[in-house]
């Protein structure tokens, strides 16, 4: 090939087809890859909040069991007013049910709690109804997040589970891990601030407290805001939604 | 007071190096002398200063979910965030050129010491990593953006210097041989790194 | 101009193998280590040696970015003009990480979860570049596959090697991908429990990962007196 790639026209050229093939197989990739991967997403949310009523959960058949524990999903305001409620399969294209509501988004959005909605999981698990809160917050070195599930007296707490993106492994990322969250089981959220929190490794507990993860100070803080923080915001729904007998 | 915050978070609590250690290949080999290391660092400085708010924009204004609602208000559910990585460094690599430019016409002696790591800032992880970092952390205002781009810079060529100032005094130390050079340097930023954790958490 | 399809004339598939190409193979791993040699690399050594089952992913990945991109830029390597080569190298490398992201995301979304915080090292890792340029773009693909083998190969050893003391000494366990956290300490031992062990949490944290790894350097040179710098 006798042609003189350093020219400027040819090299010119080759940059605009080169962007133009990699945009195209980029997005390519993306668009077709984009179902699997949404439904993927869905799933794992909903074995997380399946972990929080301490339900187990396998990839790949997960929606049966979600179905048959989580009987409704509403969407509360800032008032603790239900603003709309949502049964049967989830559809995760649907942006009327509350299931769908990005509450990652919508915390990193800023925006004032008036304008956002606040999804709420009623479930029932052996007769019992019990009712999962995602929470969403900030590590020490990215998001953390987490579904803290309540009993029907919308007070104590009966799991939860947490998870993150970036933190320490073997610190922070120990959120994830049971003998993190075991201790949360029994606990109560506090009608006044603050709600909850997480005291430093070490520290003495209360039945409104747990215990940090040595090591993982700044991790556990904001588990601690977060449960503290959500907690405030569904105080209003929880004290005047009428409780379900047991 | 938030822009102040963040300058000095970016300096000291989230030093690129200390923190992140990020960017550690060309601190490694720049750190021969003080004047190659702070030629290197401000040509970061520099391009971050100036990557991290032409990031911004686009993040802002092409690549993140609704992102292209100025252009047609149908667009308020396409989601480019695929593209991220692609463009950022596309941004990096040719800010890298225009500098490698400007540093060759300017300051010639420095372009021969710095050699292929001038053109090797296009690949520094800190500086595609000043751009995720600003992509996760969502900051509000491009003012905001770019005081973290600059104030990250600070904080790299901080850490340039202070390892390149030890490695000139400590050639008249009694290291032994193996360790000479590279292994002596892998352990001082260790330590270095350990100092800087105090920083960690610090809320200005 | 293709070199190696699978119908080759029996000799030129016999110089894959030859004797310069093992050595494509074998020097990265101790003469010219991207990570303790050429200095390249380096930032993903530290940040997942934490654990042995984040060493093993990532190495695998990097493995698979190499061979990827030092075949798909040799084989471009005489249409490239060099005036955007770096950019070109970087669009490659970039492309080739977003496209097995994505793919994982969709087939396999925990080693995905595992991974996505890795993939923007993955990109910048100057190793993968530094191999680009330095040998990709003046060689035949048989050898640069080779190449990107061999330096993936000796990247993946210094990170199991680093991320093996790290994770024994600091978690007193070992993790193996898929399985998992495996403590392997008794739990009599630990101070928590009456014992008199602790595990030494300074290992979890970065700066012992620079820590170890001059001290892998320190052993290296004293085992190969020809990589001791002069100053």
């Amino acid at each position: 090939m006798a042609f003189n790639k350093n020219s400027n026209g040819y090299t010119f050229l080759f940059a605009i087809l080169m962007v133009v093939l990699v945009g195209a197989i980029l997005a390519y990739t993306s668009l077709s890859l984009k179902p699997m991967q949404k439904a993927n997403a869905a799933e794992k949310k909903m074995m997380n909040i399946l972990g929080a009523i301490g339900v187990p959960s396998e990839r790949g058949a997960v929606k049966p069991v979600f179905a048959e524990f989580v009987s409704e999903r509403v969407s509360i305001d800032s008032e603790g007013r239900e603003v709309s409620s949502m049964t049967g399969e989830v559809n995760s294209s649907d942006a009327e049910d509350p299931f769908n509501i990005d509450v990652q988004k919508d915390y990193r959005s800023k925006a004032p709690a008036s304008e956002l909605a606040f999804p709420l999981f009623k479930c029932n698990k052996e007769g019992q109804s019990l009712y999962v809160v995602p929470v969403v917050g900030k590590g020490l070195w990215g998001p953390i997040w987490g579904y803290v599930a309540l009993e029907s007296d919308m007070e104590t707490i009966y799991g939860a589970v947490f998870d993150h993106k970036t933190e320490t492994p073997g610190l922070g990322a120990e959120i994830k891990e049971g003998f993190f969250q075991a201790p949360f089981k029994g606990k109560k959220i506090n009608q006044v601030a603050p709600h909850f929190t997480v005291v430093k490794g070490g520290a003495p507990t209360n039945e409104y407290s747990v215990d940090g993860i040595t090591g993982g100070t700044i991790t556990s803080k904001g588990v601690g805001e977060m449960v503290d923080r959500t907690m405030g915001i569904y105080l209003k729904y929880f004290q005047s939604a009428p409780k379900a007998q047991k | 007071m938030e822009y102040l915050s963040l300058f000095v978070k970016g300096i000291f609590v989230e030093n690129m190096i200390f923190a992140y250690f990020l960017g550690m290949c060309s601190y490694l080999a720049v750190s021969k002398t003080v004047k190659t290391a702070v030629g290197l660092g401000f040509a970061v400085i520099f391009v971050l200063g100036i990557t991290v708010p032409i990031n911004y924009l686009l993040e802002n204004f092409v690549l993140k979910e609704g992102a292209l609602v100025w252009l047609d208000p149908a667009y308020a559910t396409v989601d480019l965030s695929f593209l991220s990585f692609i463009m950022f460094i596309a941004v990096i690599a040719s800010m890298v050129q225009l500098v490698e430019m400007i540093v060759e016409k300017f300051a010639p002696a420095l372009y021969g010491a710095l050699g292929i790591f001038l053109p090797l800032i296009a690949v520094n992880c800190s500086i595609l990593g000043g751009a995720l970092f600003m992509q996760e952390r969502q900051y509000p205002s491009i003012g905001e953006a770019t005081v973290f781009g600059l104030g990250s810079g600070v904080g790299w060529l901080l850490a340039i210097v202070a390892i390149a100032a030890i490695r000139e005094k400590i050639r008249y130390s009694n290291i032994p041989d193996p360790l000479k050079g590279l292994g002596i340097t892998f352990i001082l930023t260790g330590l270095m790194g350990m100092a800087f954790m105090a920083f960690m958490g610090i809320e200005i | 101009m293709s070199t190696d399809t699978a119908t080759a004339v029996a000799p030129k598939k016999e110089s894959l193998f030859s004797k310069k190409n093992r050595k494509l193979l074998t020097d990265p791993l101790d003469d010219s280590n991207p990570i303790t040699v050429q200095v390249l690399g380096i930032c993903s050594a530290l940040a997942i040696t934490v654990q042995v089952q984040q060493a093993v992913i990532m190495s695998l990945a990097v493995l698979f970015v190499m061979i990827g991109g030092n075949v798909i830029v040799s084989l471009m390597r005489n249409i490239i003009p060099d005036r955007i080569r770096i950019i070109v190298q970087l669009v490659v490398i970039a492309s080739l990480v977003i496209i097995v992201d994505e793919v994982l995301k969709a087939y396999s979304p925990d080693i995905s979860e595992k991974l996505s915080v890795f993939v923007g090292l993955i990109i910048t890792n100057c190793i993968i570049m530094g191999r680009l340029e330095a040998f990709a773009l003046g060689n035949k693909p048989g050898p640069a596959m080779l190449d990107a083998v061999g330096n993936a190969m000796g990247y993946a050893w210094i990170l199991l090697a680093v991320a093996l003391v790290r994770e024994v000494f600091g978690s007193g366990a070992i993790s193996f991908p898929g399985i998992g956290q495996v403590k392997f300490l008794p739990e009599s031992w630990f101070m928590a429990n009456g014992g008199f062990y602790e595990n030494n949490n300074l290992m979890i944290l970065p700066p012992m990962a620079l820590i170890t790894v001059g001290i892998i350097i320190w052993i290296q040179r004293s085992r190969n007196r020809s990589l001791i710098e002069e100053n």
